[in-house]
């Protein structure tokens, strides 16, 4: 199959623009070799099928981080050539067309944000820049989706320009007589609404009003998660209930029954804490913790999409240069707040392996993602907000001290933030839907397997009586350092393959609040879940992924003897 | 009018002033051009973070943020 390669600078509106072209059955793919993923999809031109594939933003052919390069190794392999531009920015956006142009493939321009472009006194001669460019120019508005139609149909007459190869400076150079030859721009003032954007960023104003903002955005995503339980969830899962219970009686007791339904709490099915995998095992990923993670990640995307994510990134950037990263490994606790797998994929942007590995064992070791989240309001909620705000307050002291000691500790260097600040767009919903589709995407794959396989292997573990051997064998070390339950044991072992299964084994053993604290702290701290494991141990290599855990375990180890000193006594 | 040309960290918030030199190497210059950071252009601060944070310009509705260390070796002109 032929391929389409979209490719363009960030903030263009290059994936708006890919949603429009794809329509509906698009799949997010892995570059062979990295973790760096992107957006596949097709599309049919005069009967016959194209792949069109959405390379990663770049804004030159040159990379500078992982991301970069794949964009460049995916352009390479296309037939056809998309290159989306920024019509309000048509000068530095220029330079990468030039690139592509030099490389001698069949391309067409899209000039895209063009009723901005318009709006703010910015004329293009389309024509001329056609001439000039000696490929198709088309002008789009993808949020809207005008120009899209020409953009399709004038496809096939994408081709090879004439331009011959040149310096960076010649090119530099030609960008200069370009813009003087078809770009007219209206003189423009400091508009009231400039103001207004800029006390986002201003730190005096700033600040507060990113409080403010967060604040806000958590409590609209707890409302809209909600109201999925409430509403959808909840009352899907009381109408199952009978059925399990049917199932339940048809099996009778022994083995498979302990798998498939788990134990009855009170001769009723207990969905958090009867472990079986038509109960706990479907009940926890589907009703506790996707509706959550979905309301996150529409939320994250919007925040995203409008163009605030960087302004935070600014605002936040001295502190996070302290930690050895810059302002934009906030994105990675972000995403890592809805589930570590996106957070752990979301350190590529990173320029560095210093960088890379700081970032990813924080996030490891202190950012909970939205099942750990669960398990804490599971576990705690009951006694108060108080044992709440303890475990997530240890988590945010953990983050600034690891970083602070990660920093000295590890060799190499932590580049300056360099980040584009692109201006306060609408979202368009087709592509913010899309991309919460894809984070959402990744807890669904990841999440259901390991959960299944957990609760299987619990109910064999117990039976074969390997629980009691391994809760004995670390009875020191639970008992002893962290003050908890032997029992604790199982469920931190269980915890590793999912930490949200663990909420249902901490919750027979009548552990005082205390002792709660401490467990679902260090269910938080001691390990990512195997599928965040995974990723990680891709993304930064087999012997850093071992310094990493290590770190981790100690880490845990030291966190919860510390929270045993000061929550218990000795 | 004196014109004075000093690094690009030494203006203050609101201020503003014409890029003439990228000190640095071929990448790092490449890398503040495509930004739309380029010499002639004019320059606005828009703000500078606290305790050593980062400074964000904009030029002709091109913000971007970034570092001290890369703010010292941007030069610009100023009346």
């Amino acid at each position: 199959m032929k391929k389409i390669i979209l490719m363009g600078s960030p903030n263009v509106g290059k994936s708006v623009v890919f949603s429009r072209l794809t329509g509906a059955n698009v799949i997010a793919s892995n570059y062979p070799g990295t973790t760096v993923d992107f957006s596949k999809g097709s599309m049919r031109l005069d009967g016959e099928k194209y792949e069109i594939i959405d390379a990663p933003g770049t804004y030159s052919l040159t990379p500078t981080n992982k991301a970069e390069e794949v964009a460049l190794k995916i352009f390479k392999k296309g037939d056809i050539i998309i290159n989306v531009v920024d019509a309000t920015n048509l000068e530095r956006n220029l330079y990468l067309t030039l690139e592509i142009l030099e490389k001698k493939k069949p391309t067409i321009v899209a000039l895209n944000l063009w009723d901005e472009a318009q709006h703010t006194g910015i004329t293009i001669d389309v024509k001329k820049l056609e001439e000039i460019l000696g490929v198709p120019v088309v002008p789009t508005t993808a949020l809207t989706g005008e120009g899209i139609k020409e953009l399709i149909s004038r496809l096939k007459e994408a081709k090879i320009s004439k331009t011959r190869s040149t310096s960076e400076k010649e090119k530099w150079v030609k960008i200069g007589k370009i813009i003087k030859s078809v770009e007219k721009v209206e003189h423009r003032h400091h508009t009231i609404r400039e103001t207004i954007v800029d006390a986002t960023i201003k730190p005096a104003t700033g600040i507060p009003l990113a409080f403010l903002i967060i604040i806000v955005s958590f409590w609209v995503v707890r409302f809209i998660g909600e109201t999925l339980v409430n509403y959808i969830f909840d009352p899907i899962f009381e109408l199952y209930k009978p059925v399990a219970l049917q199932i339940s009686h048809l099996l009778g007791p022994g083995i498979l029954h302990d798998i498939i339904i788990g134990r009855l709490v009170n001769g009723d099915i207990s969905f958090m804490e009867s472990m079986g995998l038509l109960t706990t095992g479907i009940y926890v990923p589907f009703a506790a913790v996707l509706p959550y993670i979905i309301a996150f990640y529409l939320i994250l995307s919007i925040l995203e999409d409008s163009g605030y994510l960087p302004r935070l990134a600014t605002l936040v950037d001295n502190v996070f240069h302290k930690l050895g990263m810059h302002g934009h490994s906030i994105v990675t606790v972000f995403l890592g707040l809805g589930c570590n797998v996106p957070g752990a994929l979301s350190t590529r942007i990173l320029e560095t392996r210093k960088q890379r590995f700081i970032s990813a064992t924080l996030l490891a070791i202190s950012v909970p993602c939205m099942a750990q989240t669960a398990m804490v309001f599971g576990i705690l909620g009951r006694y108060g907000l108080q044992y709440i705000l303890m475990v997530f307050l240890t988590l945010m002291i953990l983050y600034l001290l690891m970083g602070l000691l990660l920093n000295k500790i590890i060799q190499g260097e932590s580049p300056e933030i360099f980040l584009e600040i692109p201006p306060y767009r609408r979202p368009s919903l087709l592509a913010t839907l899309k991309k919460t589709w894809m984070r959402v995407r990744w807890f669904l794959k990841d999440a259901i397997p390991w959960l299944f396989l957990g609760v299987v292997l619990v109910n064999i573990l117990y039976s074969i009586g390997f629980i009691d051997w391994i809760g004995n064998l670390f009875a020191p070390v639970i008992e002893g350092i962290l003050g908890l339950s032997k029992g604790a044991t199982t469920a931190l072992l269980v915890g590793f393959l999912r930490k949200d299964l663990a909420v249902g084994m901490l919750l027979p053993l009548n552990m005082t609040p205390y002792q709660l604290v401490i467990a679902a702290t260090i269910l938080t701290i001691y390990f990512p879940c195997v599928a965040t494991f995974t990723v990680l141990l891709k993304e930064l290599g087999l012997k850093d992924m071992i310094k990493s855990t290590v770190i981790m375990i100690l880490t845990a180890l030291t966190v919860g003897g510390i929270l045993r000193l000061i929550l218990i006594g000795w | 009018m004196i014109k004075n040309i000093i690094p690009l960290l030494n203006l203050r918030e609101g201020k503003e002033g014409k890029i003439v030199e990228l000190r640095g190497g071929f990448g790092f210059q490449r890398k503040i051009r495509v930004m739309g950071l380029r010499e002639g252009k004019k320059i606005r601060i828009v703000s500078i973070q606290p305790a050593g944070g980062p400074i964000t310009i904009e030029a002709e509705g091109n913000m971007v943020t970034i570092g001290r260390g890369m703010a010292q070796r941007i030069f610009v002109e100023v009346e």
